[in-house]
């Protein structure tokens, strides 16, 4: 059992809060991600900055490009996760883009995420089929989850078949948007969880995308077994004057 | 060897449809009915109408005499740029209209770089009376002013991609991002034979009608339903993919793709992807693409916008590796001199993208019994501009 399912076992209303690596400065993210930890966040989603991320909305798109500038490659962001590693023991999980994958090596990027203490992976583009037939069983040897996104537009059917296919939780993107475009909760997203709920799925669930306060954290806690909050928290630290008080802050806001 | 698209979205080892879950359902609706749909009788009925009666088909195949004897061969070019609205763009956008519309779709959103595909879009769309929205960079929106503003006449909204390069490129990530969060009514018309799977077979058997008419015209002027050689300039490769597709299995004829070298392959200012790109994923395809070791795609550069694309759809990245395409490259500065030339010899000023595919003429031996057909895939009125600036160098 690895760290994503150990957490899922012992914990209810999970937060996961997602860091865009290199973000504001190149070596901000292992104090930002320790500062989470202490704070009792319960896992980070640490995002490779891509040059063309389609699934983003423009606050993560602006910090990655400001990522890129300053340099961050995954060969930094894995050196950041070893030095991560050494104080923080919360599940990490790595997403970023098929074509980032593809050009380190796909299975030498498993494997060094693996060793560096990484939990599982967010690819978004990557196609369920491609992943059935020549990624699922690296990931499963290497005691890693792949985790996919729902939408409100998969149908049962499909539902059932990403949820036999992925491990660690289901992403359960809330609305129909690129991240961070939404701030309130509505009720036919709340039909959405409930039609998702009755399918009495084998993973747990995390929902994501328009997660930013406590009002939506705690709907989002009634709904699924937690909620990841992204461009709400790559906002507060844009332009922020101390990472600790920020990010202190910010998860006491929400908790 | 098979030159058309598989059952699962591939050219070879390219294309397949590598799309977030948010964009499952619409890409997956659209594959599984784009092919009934088109190839129904009442479709093609209205598709061939609408080309003939409103876009003005077939184009003329037209010898060009006193080209043909600079370069001592028998050139034709096939009249693209007398379509209405300038360019090939509108053979495609005329058959995605008809396909949205058949799939009571509301709202049109497209793409668009030199302005060409965005002025086509925008035109279907007043002519079908749909919504329409076009993303396109900023860079874009200031180079190719004429266009923007033929948009706005037509009823488009142009919206400014300001994000990357500010290009192609980003408009078409704009374009996906709105279909993101406009699932459910929207059409996303996508302009070239790039994009997730069934977009690059879909435009390519729309723009097929160059090469179906091209069968006919030359079986009618030379005794011979096909050329020696098709030279077509090649940015995402729709007017290459058309004027190709119904010779890609005669092997008899030479396919020849003339892509950007912009300052030069040399340079990091170029848009000649097979020359300098890697196999990767852009904009939902598996292709050929200009990207560092990290796999960020980099800044292409062309003084042609419609050129200035750092990939190529997935049959051109499959032409290239097996061997099937010739694959060439004309500088910023060589578009330009072959765009002067055919205008004082042939009294036609073509587009800029159409002159890469004309610089080529410098670079390739001619036997002078051979047929070759240029694709003249636009007219050079939006580029007027450039061409005016660069008159006195000339």
């Amino acid at each position: 059992m690895n760290r994503i399912e150990q957490l899922f076992k012992e914990k209810k209303d999970i937060l996961n809060i997602y860091v865009t690596a290199g973000f504001p400065n190149l070596n901000d993210t292992i104090e930002i991600i320790q500062e989470l930890a202490n704070s009792g966040v319960d896992m980070v989603e640490i995002g490779m900055p891509f040059s063309d991320p389609l699934a983003d909305g423009p606050t993560i798109q602006n910090s990655s490009h400001i990522a890129i500038k300053n340099g961050i490659t995954l060969e930094i962001i894995f050196e950041q996760i070893e030095e991560i590693r050494k104080t923080v023991s919360v599940p990490i999980v790595l997403m970023g883009y098929y074509n980032q994958v593809l050009q380190y090596g796909t299975t030498a990027f498993f494997e060094k995420a693996k060793t560096v203490g990484v939990d599982g992976f967010i690819i978004p583009d990557l196609p369920l089929e491609i992943y059935q037939s020549d990624y699922k069983t690296v990931i499963q040897n290497l005691e890693l989850d792949m985790i996919f996104l729902i939408t409100p537009q998969t149908t049962d059917k499909r539902i059932r078949l990403i949820d036999a296919e992925s491990s660690g939780f289901l992403y359960v993107v809330s609305s129909y948007a690129t991240t961070g475009s939404k701030n309130d909760i509505e009720q036919n997203q709340l039909d959405y969880f409930e039609r998702i709920n009755e399918l009495n799925l084998s993973n747990p669930k995390l929902i994501g995308f328009g997660i930013s306060n406590q009002k939506t954290f705690n709907t989002a806690c009634k709904n699924a077994e937690g909620a990841i909050i992204g461009s709400a928290f790559i906002k507060a630290l844009e332009n922020n004057n101390n990472t600790k008080t920020t990010v202190n802050e910010f998860v006491k806001s929400i908790l | 060897m098979n030159y058309k698209v598989n059952e699962q979205g591939f050219y070879g080892d390219f294309g397949g449809a590598f799309i977030p879950e948010m964009l499952y359902h619409n890409v997956n609706e659209l594959k599984e009915n784009y092919l009934q749909i088109i190839e129904s009788d009442s479709f093609q009925e209205e598709f061939k109408d609408l080309l003939k009666e409103y876009v003005g088909r077939p184009t003329p195949l037209y010898f060009a005499k006193r080209l043909s004897k600079k370069y001592n061969t028998n050139i034709f070019l096939k009249r693209e740029d007398l379509n209405h609205t300038g360019a090939h763009k509108i053979n495609n956008t005329i058959g995605q209209i008809l396909l949205a519309q058949r799939m009571n779709k509301k709202r049109i959103i497209a793409e668009t770089g030199a302005g060409q595909h965005g002025v086509a879009t925008a035109t279907v769309c007043a002519l079908m009376g749909l919504e329409c929205l076009v993303y396109m960079g900023e860079v874009d929106i200031k180079r190719q002013a004429p266009n923007v503003a033929r948009m706005k006449m037509l009823g488009a909204e142009v919206r400014s991609a300001t994000s990357g390069s500010k290009t192609l490129k980003d408009a078409t990530n704009e374009a996906i991002r709105d279909w993101i969060a406009n699932p459910v009514d929207t059409y996303y018309l996508i302009g070239s034979v790039v994009g997730p799977h069934p977009y690059p077979d879909m435009v390519a058997r729309f723009q097929s009608i160059i090469s179906e008419e091209m069968k006919n015209q030359l079986q009618e002027k030379t005794g011979k339903d096909h050329p020696d050689k098709i030279i077509a300039c090649v940015g995402g490769g729709s007017n290459a993919a058309g004027a190709f597709y119904h010779y890609l299995d005669n092997e008899k004829v030479e396919l020849i793709a003339v892509e950007a070298d912009g300052l030069g392959v040399e340079t990091d200012k170029t848009a000649a992807t097979t020359q300098v790109g890697t196999e990767g994923i852009i904009h939902g395809s598996k292709t050929l693409l200009m990207q560092n070791s990290e796999g960020q795609i980099t800044e292409p550069h062309s003084i042609s916008a419609g050129l200035d694309y750092p990939g190529v759809g997935p049959l051109h990245a499959h032409l290239f590796k097996t061997g099937r395409g010739t694959f060439i490259g004309a500088t910023d500065k060589e578009a330009l001199t072959a765009a002067y030339e055919l205008t004082k010899l042939e009294g036609i000023i073509p587009a800029l993208e159409s002159a890469h595919a004309l610089a080529a003429l410098t670079k390739i031996d001619f036997n002078p019994n051979e047929n070759v057909v240029i694709n003249l895939s636009g007219r050079g009125d939006k580029d007027m501009e450039t061409y005016i600036k660069k008159m006195d160098d000339e």
